[in-house]
């Protein structure tokens, strides 16, 4: 029957073209993550040998090591105050009217309208201005606001799923406010909060376009350290530090979605 | 169970010992507009000690605004709402010593069953054993024994809202508000949940405003209806009362089956009106009609059990023809079809099922009324 050969045709052809996005989206990965384990010193593609060196090499590496704890430090205080900054804007948008409420809205939840390499110049002109070292507080601030949206908006989404109800019962029930929210709002909006740090947590972790102007030699972050590596030298140690990326960052949110589930994790569950 | 009853038992006083003491909750002059939208309009009702009374009406009424208002999630923008003898205006909902019971049944779907239900009981810093132990005797009373430990999306929808109904009794509230609590059940177990619940308000003896839109399940649960519409509260009274002596046109359509007739005023005697319809002359009260001229139209409200037909000649207030009859079980209902009728139908219930014989499609029928059961408004 043609029919059905057609829709065996078209079932075939879906199956390849959903494979073949997959491969694409999975190819620089796997190009990066089979170098890695390169015996030879070139960025070449395919391996002639396997080898751990680069691995070796890249743990040991001065740079890369710096790199890697001055990008968890300003990580950890950028997603955290971000976390407190967006969660306090979040609960403002969504339990209070207020004049420019849209407008605060607008900016706070637009990301992507001011490129990174903008914020990362005006903090290093009004860095300059004020006479700031180029300590970590500057990198710590201009991460704070490159990742506020997503935090903000992870906040707000669990905020606007959260039943009203919920608190009303409990201050119904006798708890004061700072109960109910300590009770029932704040373990509630828990995957929420998480998942908001998570990803500001990557973002930071990972930007390299607005920390290249902000950091300076004591405080380059692990990507700028590795852009630095790279103009010199070209050997497979930065695609053995981008295999440990990816398995460290899998690692993480698999751990996350043990504990909260990655649906509530990524907030998939919108709709009120 | 019954020492845990009467352990939760509030003390009722037997008899009032004053004017306003056995009140429990009171709304004078209440008034509440939600941005162009006028929720309460001088709003004044007085609810009794150990009552169960119902706020009844169609969405939008403001019953739910009323219900609001005791529980404190905002104030009035006028008149004076009290709980007991307390102005509670501007007193914090935590503050009011009320259980409530949503809806949804806004059972915290983080916490288990033992800590939902002891969750007003931890917040009054009771000590653990003695939480438990009222958890537990509650959670018997509610026929919940056992489920300490399960989380609510564990339970079915009716022991979801028991644990409710717990959550709210064990904190021995002032008052337990309700609202539309049985409307997401299937109607079985709606039936048996109104039993259920009025067996142990009565227990109790709490004090209970319910709401809902539900005219029969409010004539089966209360003590006292309080039927609203457009934010005024337009009649109060025992259900009996409702439905035999509505005040107005309003009530006499919302609450019960209703067959209207068009009739003429035909005088005026004291406190009694005739109406005047067919050959009947038909007693009512004159309280709605003042003012009416003689021979006005006016509409009679004639429930359907207060209605007979026969076949036998003779003067009557309406004749009809069998349209459909629908067999209940206990009770026949016949659709007439007849001219006197506002809306050309009759609806007449008979007791037994005689009358699925008797009266078959296409029948020619007299019909009459009850002496003394109908009501009149001005058309």
């Amino acid at each position: 029957m043609p029919r059905s050969s057609f829709q065996r045709l078209l079932d075939i052809g879906g199956t390849l073209v959903v494979l073949a996005i997959l491969g694409f989206l999975l190819l620089p990965a796997i190009v990066v993550t089979l170098a890695a384990f390169n015996d030879k010193a070139l960025l070449s593609f395919p391996p002639q040998a396997l080898s751990l060196r680069w691995f070796a090499k890249a743990i040991a590496y001065d740079d890369f090591r710096e790199g890697f704890g001055n990008g968890l430090i300003v990580t950890i205080w950028s997603s955290t105050i971000a976390l407190i900054v967006g969660a306090t804007f979040a609960f403002a948008l969504d339990r209070y009217q207020f004049r420019l409420k849209a407008a605060i809205e607008g900016i706070l939840l637009s990301p992507l309208v001011v490129p990174h390499f903008t914020v990362g110049l005006g903090f290093l002109i009004l860095a300059a201005q004020i006479g700031l070292m180029r300590g970590y507080t500057i990198v710590v601030v201009c991460h704070v606001i490159l990742v506020l949206p997503f935090v903000l908006r992870s906040v707000y989404v669990s905020l606007r799923n959260l039943d009203r109800r919920l608190e009303l019962a409990a201050s119904s029930l006798g708890a004061p406010p700072h109960l109910v929210l300590a009770t029932i709002t704040l373990p509630l909006l828990l995957p929420g909060l998480v998942s908001g740090w998570l990803f500001a947590a990557i973002l930071s972790f990972n930007e390299f376009t607005a920390s290249l102007f902000v950091t300076a030699q004591r405080t380059q972050t692990l990507p700028v350290a590795m852009y630095n590596y790279v103009r010199e030298y070209a050997d497979p140690s930065m695609a053995a530090i981008s295999v440990m990326y990816i398995v460290a960052t899998a690692a993480l949110l698999t751990f996350a979605n043990a504990f909260l589930g990655l649906g509530k994790v990524l907030n998939v569950e919108h709709g009120r | 169970m019954s020492s845990t009853a009467a352990d939760m038992r509030r003390d009722v006083p037997q008899a009032a010992g004053g004017a306003g003491d056995d009140i429990a909750v009171r709304f004078s002059g209440v008034a509440k507009r939600f941005g162009d939208v006028v929720a309460l309009n001088d709003v004044s009702l007085a609810i009794r000690r150990g009552e169960l009374m119902t706020l009844l009406g169609p969405s939008g009424c403001g019953k739910t605004t009323l219900l609001n208002l005791v529980a404190g999630f905002f104030s009035p923008d006028a008149g004076q709402v009290l709980i007991g003898d307390e102005l509670v205006n501007n007193v914090a909902t935590y503050k009011r010593e009320i259980g409530m019971m949503f809806q949804n049944y806004a059972l915290f779907p983080h916490m288990t069953v033992a800590a939902n239900v002891g969750y007003g009981l931890k917040m009054r810093r009771l000590p653990r054993a003695d939480i438990e132990r009222r958890v537990g005797d509650v959670l018997a009373l509610v026929k919940l024994a056992g489920l300490q430990e399960r989380k609510p999306r564990q339970l079915s929808g009716g022991q979801q809202q028991r644990v409710a109904l717990a959550r709210a009794l064990v904190i021995n509230p002032r008052v337990l508000l309700l609202d539309e609590p049985f409307s997401a059940l299937d109607k079985n177990l709606r039936a048996s949940m109104q039993v259920e619940l009025r067996e142990i308000q009565r227990t109790l003896g709490v004090t209970t405003i319910f709401v809902t839109h539900d005219q029969s399940e409010a004539l089966s649960l209360s003590d006292r209806i309080a039927v609203m519409l457009e934010g005024r509260v337009r009649q109060v009274g025992a259900p009996a009362e409702i439905y035999a002596q509505p005040c107005e046109r309003f009530v006499a359509s919302f609450v019960g089956d209703a067959n209207v007739l068009r009739g003429r005023l035909d005088r005026v005697a004291g406190g009694e009106a005739i109406v005047a319809l067919g050959d009947a002359r038909v007693k009512v009260s004159a309280v709605p009609l003042t003012g009416l001229a003689s021979a006005a139209a006016v509409d009679l409200f004639v429930r359907p059990e207060q209605m007979q037909v026969s076949d036998a000649p003779g003067p009557c207030a309406s004749v009809g023809t069998v349209a459909a009859q629908i067999y209940q079980g206990g009770h026949v209902d016949l659709y007439l079809d007849s001219v006197d009728s506002v809306s050309g139908r009759l609806l007449v219930r008979l007791p037994g099922h005689e009358a699925m014989t008797r009266w078959p499609i296409g029948a020619r029928v007299n019909i009459s009324f009850d002496r003394d059961t109908a009501v009149a408004f001005p058309a």
